[in-house]
Order: C-alpha cells, then sequence, then structure tokens
C-alpha cells in the first residue's frame, strides 16, 4: 500500500496547552506527561460520516424548537468551513450550543440564578452545503457568572462542534462577539498564544447576512486541519503552493 | 494559499446540550460481524477523582479491518449496520461504557497491519483541546509489532491496553487517567 497521506499539524502557538493555570479547571485535568507524536495511519485520516439527513430544518432553527419564540436578540449566524489549502469542507456535521440570552444553560449544573427560558434549548446542528458553508438562525447568548476565580464572568459565546473529514480533523471551538468587553478578562478565550489566533474566534457583525426587521447577521468562517499536499490534489486545482 | 487552522477550546461543562442528540454507546447494528464486545472505564483527574463532565468518543473500523470512509483504500466490503462511531458521557462517578464490536487489523504506515484497535477522543471541562489516545486488546499478538505502540515507552504501554473483567466474556476495562501516576498516554495526531 502507497504511503497515505497525512493531515497538516498545527502551527505552533496557534492551539492552547493543555495546562493554562488562569483557567483553573485545567490544574488537575492537564496530563504532564509529554504527548507521543503519532504519524497518521488510515485510522486518523478517516472519521465518521454524516449524511445531510441527520439535520433537520428545525436542528439548525434555535428560535423555532418550541411552540413559542425565545426571548432576546434573534441572529443569524452563518460562515464557511475550509481546510488550510483553503478548499471548502463539505457535508460535515456541525454541532452548536449555548446560554439563553440570560446567561442561563438549559443544564441540571448550571448554578446562575438567572431564569431559564421555555422556549430556549439552546441546541443545534448543520450540515455544510456544497460549498462548506453553514448558516444558524439562533438568539444572542447572554454573558454569564462562573467560579473560576473573583467576580468571573464569561463573555457571550456559542460553543461549536465540527468533524471534517477524518479522525485527524476534529474540532471544538467556541464564537465570541465583536466588542465584548469581557473578552480581554477571560482566561478561556486567552489561553492560546497567539494573539491573531485568538482574535480568529471572535465573529463579524455582516451586513449580508442581515435581513432587515429580523435579525442581525455574524459571519464566523471556520478553518479545519488540512491534507498535507500531494501531486493530485495540486494538479486538480490547478493551484501553485 | 494557506490558512491557519482554527484554534480549539474547551467544551466547558455544559456540552450535554449540544452533544447529547448524538450519544451512541452501542455501535453494532443486528447485521455487524464480528466479536461483540463491552468497554467500560472512568474518567480519572489528577487526584484520581472521577471526571463526571467528560465524554468519550471512538472511532473504528469493523471485523474486517474496514473503515466506513471513503478514503479507506481497501478493497473489502464495509457493512450497512456498523459506522464505527460512538459518542458516550461519563456519569456522576466518571463512568463510561459502549458496547461495540472488535475491530480487524487495519494497514500501519510501514506496510505491516496495525493490532486491532479503536481511535479515542477524550473531552472534559477543564481540557482546553481533546485528548487523543487509543484503546488495544489483551492477548493480541499483533501488539508486540503494533506501529503506534512502537512509539510509546513500554512502561506505559499498559495504559493503552484493555483488561478482560474476569467472568464476563466479551467485557472489558480501560480508563483515562488524566494526570498523575499511570496517566494514560495520550497522542499528539
Amino acid at each position: 500500500m502507497n504511503r497515505i497521506p497525512g493531515y497538516r499539524r498545527y502551527m505552533p502557538g496557534t492551539q492552547p496547552p493543555h495546562l493554562h493555570p488562569p483557567y483553573v479547571s485545567s490544574i488537575k485535568r492537564a496530563p504532564l506527561q509529554p504527548l507521543v507524536v503519532l504519524p497518521h495511519t488510515l485510522s486518523e485520516i478517516t472519521g465518521p460520516v454524516f449524511g445531510p439527513e441527520i439535520a433537520d430544518a428545525k436542528a439548525c432553527d434555535l428560535t423555532r424548537q418550541h411552540s413559542g419564540e425565545p426571548l432576546g436578540e434573534r441572529i443569524i449566524v452563518s460562515g464557511q468551513v475550509l481546510d488550510e489549502n483553503s478548499r471548502p469542507v463539505p457535508h460535515t456535521l456541525v454541532e452548536i450550543w449555548q446560554a439563553n440570552a440570560a446567561g442561563r444553560y438549559l443544564h441540571g449544573i448550571d448554578q446562575h440564578n438567572a431564569p431559564l427560558d421555555p422556549n430556549f434549548t439552546g441546541s443545534g446542528h448543520a450540515v455544510t452545503d456544497s460549498d462548506g458553508r453553514y448558516r444558524f438562525v439562533t438568539i444572542r447568548p447572554g454573558e454569564y457568572p462562573w467560579g473560576n476565580h473573583h467576580n468571573a464572568w464569561r463573555p457571550a459565546h456559542i460553543h461549536f462542534s465540527l468533524f471534517g473529514p477524518a479522525f485527524a480533523t476534529r474540532l471544538v471551538t467556541q464564537m465570541y462577539f465583536q466588542g465584548d468587553p469581557l473578552i480581554p478578562f477571560d482566561p478561556i478565550f486567552n489561553c492560546t498564544d497567539d494573539e491573531k489566533a485568538r482574535n480568529r474566534l471572535i465573529s463579524q457583525f455582516d451586513w449580508e447576512t442581515t435581513i432587515p426587521s429580523q435579525a442581525l447577521g455574524y459571519r464566523f468562517d471556520i478553518v479545519l486541519s488540512g491534507r498535507e499536499s500531494t501531486p493530485m490534489e495540486t494538479h486538480a486545482h490547478g493551484e501553485k503552493s | 494559499m494557506s490558512l491557519p487552522a482554527t484554534t480549539w477550546q474547551t467544551v466547558g461543562p455544559f456540552f450535554s446540550i449540544g452533544f447529547s442528540w448524538l450519544y451512541r454507546d452501542k455501535l453494532a447494528g443486528p447485521g455487524a460481524s464480528g466479536e461483540r464486545i463491552e468497554i467500560s472505564g472512568r474518567i480519572l483527574d489528577g487526584d484520581s477523582k472521577p471526571v463526571p463532565d467528560g465524554i468519550v468518543e471512538i472511532w473504528q473500523a469493523n471485523s474486517q479491518g474496514k473503515y466506513a470512509h471513503p478514503d479507506d483504500p481497501q478493497e473489502k466490503m464495509a457493512e450497512s449496520g456498523f459506522t464505527g462511531y460512538g459518542r458516550v458521557p461519563t456519569d456522576d462517578g466518571g463512568r463510561f461504557r459502549f458496547m461495540t464490536i472488535k475491530p480487524g487489523r487495519v494497514p500501519g504506515p510501514d506496510g505491516k497491519l496495525q493490532a486491532p484497535h479503536l481511535a479515542v477522543s477524550v473531552f472534559t471541562r477543564g481540557l482546553l483541546r481533546r485528548l487523543i489516545t487509543r484503546i488495544y486488546f489483551p492477548d493480541e499478538p499483533g501488539n508486540a509489532e503494533d506501529f503506534a505502540l512502537g512509539l510509546v515507552e513500554a512502561g506505559r504501554r499498559g495504559t493503552l491496553i484493555a483488561k478482560k473483567i474476569e467472568g464476563r466474556p466479551g467485557a472489558l476495562e480501560w480508563n483515562v487517567v488524566l494526570q498523575g501516576p499511570g496517566e494514560t498516554v495520550f497522542f499528539d495526531v
């Protein structure tokens, strides 16, 4: 069998370390032994495949999952999923979860005394189209306090989970909002050294996807690990690397 | 043009809101061939305390050593009742469990077959990115020449090998120790 082209490894500094003491929960959970570098085998370059039927229309509109409309500011969150080679990642599963407009999660262990919203679950999923694009309708999540340190508050954020084409391309991240005053103080946002890498987690307000009289648009593009270049790929797209 | 990959962030404590719709602890449909197995264990932190807010995802080949994925070039058949993907959360005691079939051997990069294994992602509150590891099987002759096990120092390989549960055929125990003595081997993939 020929050598199987693997996926690229992350650029140094662009990913968080496992241990980041300002995020207190990492202290007892981060491994202390060095990771063992594993060249990619068939097990890492394959991964779960989900068909488009896995996501129905309701799953990508978080404002229509109950009998009434949720409270809060309706927003459109959309973007394109690409790989590091600038190629769209089509037909891949994108999952999101978030707090409601008051900053409360529909979860048994959320202790925040803000109200739940009977019309908001905060869970969505979608499959990207042939051009790698996804789109969710939701409400802007609220900021909320947490126990990490005195007077700790999380900036407003939406959790994202993506699979990509392989086990090696899995990504879980969080999307933030431009201009949120809590961002500079958040140990989770700030866990990555590279400032540009951090700032790419901030979605951009977007007139193009804003719907008049309906909802503001925010754009959040996501980049997954790309294949190491192979002659066949370069050829097919006529690109110079 | 090359784009930088998006930065990881923790799943946090509330991931079940987004993940529970796709929880899958039974991987094998009635038509899937192979030896039925159950793998259970716990996730433990650096104080040996169970981690109740964790999640384990697995990815594996079917019993013939074929991945249900278009990039698997082997001329073997995928099985309709077996996708190879599982996702299970931990309970209050940090326990997880899934039922599947023992995977067949898949090719390794050195031209040899890899020993039967499952690829594993571990996510918990407190982990800023996933941890990647593998589950191997006890008494498996292929382990001695396995490509990935060969990258691991001998004294730590045992953390990747599940143990038989006495008196329960097909039942295996495999634990994830995030930190400290007996720390599980994690891979940089």
